[in-house]
């Protein structure tokens, strides 16, 4: 449903952030991009919603080329939450942050209410509504920008380092939404530095390096790939560590419940 | 090397002007020197308000109603100025943005340096020797919009690192890393700790990441100390632990296993741990 054909992307200053892209993300899938600082995976992201059009090559959303379509029609489809919250928040109350997506996009009343109170409870953001989203913490910041993206409900969702400033309750609310989305059928594309989320997510991931898509798998195999892991930036999950450790290769337990019992069962 | 008290809070409380609550009440804290202490808790509970009252953005920068004292290496914050703290803390802000605004990574690194007043010769040897730590030698001449944001936040690191502070103060310094570099970055930091003696605290949701390096974990909530010891005694088995706490898997396997009969030696606080704990 997503596709990148040969696409290439040269930043102004010169710098080839996106080298032969050739990409295929399927509808209705849970993808996520991980990979070194710098790798392009942001640069790859904006393309999706056509805030950066390729150098050469084509991106397609439904067999539409990007290039057709204004950032302003992308944008009802394709919700984008970016890395940086600074980067996203401009109204003067969290209230009106959330309530300017749903306006713009001309949703109906009742539609708009209800959307909107759902967001500010699943966000715990009832008592900022009228304060100034730029005064907020930095993990409170990035749920007004999660919350005004889920609130008028997109096709295809990036969240771009939605983890960042969260504690573990706000991880576990954002996990069972991403998979709650994924029931709704919805794509989501996930850009995360944060491999314990991931391990509990389980997506499709796709690893880049330098510009290029070096392998894509599901998070087992990439995970258990030394070479991979070593070449893209990143490091396994402590569960997988651990039963490494134990010369436990093969059949790594997936959940926490198997781990306890596996470890039960060594001791005795 | 000697360990002593280098930070302290005095009944301190604080609240912004903007809002009516008190974001900080009631705190005593001793931080010790030589160590590194991390401090963890809920979003939104009050860690970079903390971080700001050391660093003397509270009161400087920030306005409100604040009573108590903080008192770091002696100077009183209250009464001290900004450039006499900043000689000896350095501070990398959570958002990298709000550090990095000179025209090339280069010239920021440069900037904190020039200010010390070191001479050219040394501000040169000490440019080149981070940017290669950091693993950023090939941007030295990007602009920072040119940047993606785990590049910058490793030029934000960069900056206060080169000027060798005695304390350094981090506020979510691994947010933007990869997880190689950030691990990279912890083994960095432990080194810096343990044989130059410098005094870290460390702000970390990922304590996956940090555990294994901290002597000391303090936990904040809603604005108050929750736990201020070693991270063994704060995930002992018998203790609780508030949900809002990023417990790594190790630690939690351990708990769930030690409450069920599982006899340890020790509370687990990583990989390395429990591999031995098992194999034993
Ligand atoms: N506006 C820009 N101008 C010039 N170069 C840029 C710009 N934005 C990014 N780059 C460069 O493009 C490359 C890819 O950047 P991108 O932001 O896509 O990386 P990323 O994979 O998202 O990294 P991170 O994990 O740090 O967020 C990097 O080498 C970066 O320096
Ligand atoms: N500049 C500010 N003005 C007013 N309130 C603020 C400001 N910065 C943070 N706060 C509020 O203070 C509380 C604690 O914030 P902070 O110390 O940034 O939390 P943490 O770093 O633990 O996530 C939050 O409720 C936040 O909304
Ligand atoms: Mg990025
Ligand atoms: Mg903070």
């Amino acid at each position: 449903m997503i596709k990148f054909d040969n696409v290439r992307y040269n930043h102004p200053d010169g710098t080839n952030a996106l080298d032969n892209i050739s990409l295929d993300i399927p509808e209705e899938s849970i993808t996520a991009i991980v990979g070194n600082n710098g790798a392009g995976k942001t640069t790859l992201v904006k393309h999706i919603n056509g805030l950066l059009k390729p150098s050469t090559g084509t991106v397609s959303i439904k067999n539409e080329d990007t290039r057709n379509s204004s950032v302003a029609e992308l944008s009802r489809n394709v919700g984008m939450v970016f890395q940086n919250a600074n980067h996203q928040l401009f109204a003067d109350t969290v209230k009106n942050e959330i309530l300017f997506g749903l306006n713009n996009f001309g949703f109906n009343e009742e539609f708009i209410r209800e959307r909107y109170e759902f967001v500010i409870e699943l966000f715990k953001l009832r008592k900022y509504e009228d304060i100034s989203p730029l005064k907020l913490s930095g993990g409170e910041k990035k749920r007004v920008c999660l919350a005004s993206v889920l609130a008028w409900n997109p096709e295809i969702l990036i969240l771009d380092e939605p983890t960042v400033g969260q504690d573990e309750l706000q991880k576990t609310v954002l996990l069972k939404f991403i998979n709650q989305l994924h029931s709704n059928k919805k794509t989501v594309i996930v850009i995360s530095h944060d491999i314990e989320f991931l391990w509990r997510l389980q997506p499709n991931i796709v690893t880049m390096s330098d510009g290029k898509i070096i392998e894509i798998g599901n998070s087992e195999s990439i995970f258990k790939n030394q070479e991979l892991m070593e070449q893209v930036g990143i490091i396994p999950p402590q569960i997988i560590k651990i039963f490494e450790g134990l010369k436990i290769k093969d059949e790594i337990p997936l959940s926490f419940e198997e781990s306890c019992k596996v470890i039960k069962n060594l001791r005795n | 090397m000697s360990v002593k008290e280098l930070i302290r809070f005095n009944n301190f409380s604080f609240r912004y002007n903007s809002r009516d609550d008190k974001i900080l009440e009631d705190i005593n804290l001793s931080i010790k020197s030589n160590e590194i202490t991390v401090l963890a808790g809920p979003t939104g509970c009050g860690k970079s308000t903390l971080l700001r009252a050391i660093v003397g953005l509270i009161p400087n920068m920030y306005e409100g109603e604040y009573t108590g004292d903080v008192i770091v290496d002696g100077i009183k914050i209250r009464d001290a100025e900004i450039k006499e703290i900043a000689k000896r803390v350095g501070f990398v802000f959570q958002n990298p943005e709000n550090q990095i605004f000179m025209f090339s990574v280069e010239r920021d690194i440069a900037f904190g340096l020039e200010n010390l007043g070191l001479e050219q010769e040394i501000i040169k040897k000490r440019i080149s020797k981070i940017m290669k730590t950091l693993n950023i030698t090939h941007l030295a001449k990007k602009a920072p919009h040119e940047l993606s944001d785990g590049q910058k936040q490793r030029t934000a690191l960069a900056g206060v690192l080169a000027m060798e502070p005695k304390i350094l103060i981090l506020d979510e310094p691994t947010s933007l890393l990869d997880p190689k570099t950030a691990m990279e970055f912890m083994e960095l930091i432990n080194k810096l700790c343990k044989e130059e003696g410098m005094s870290i605290i460390i702000v970390e949701h990922r304590l996956d990441l940090v555990l294994k390096y901290a002597d000391k974990l303090i936990v904040l909530s809603e604005g108050k100390v929750i736990s201020d010891d070693t991270p063994e005694n704060v995930f002992d088995y018998k203790k609780d632990i508030i949900p809002e706490l990023s417990v790594p898997f190790s630690t939690k396997l351990y708990r769930e296993l030690a409450k069920n009969q599982m006899k340890f030696t020790k509370p687990v606080t990583g990989v390395e741990d429990m591999i031995r704990e098992v194999m034993k």
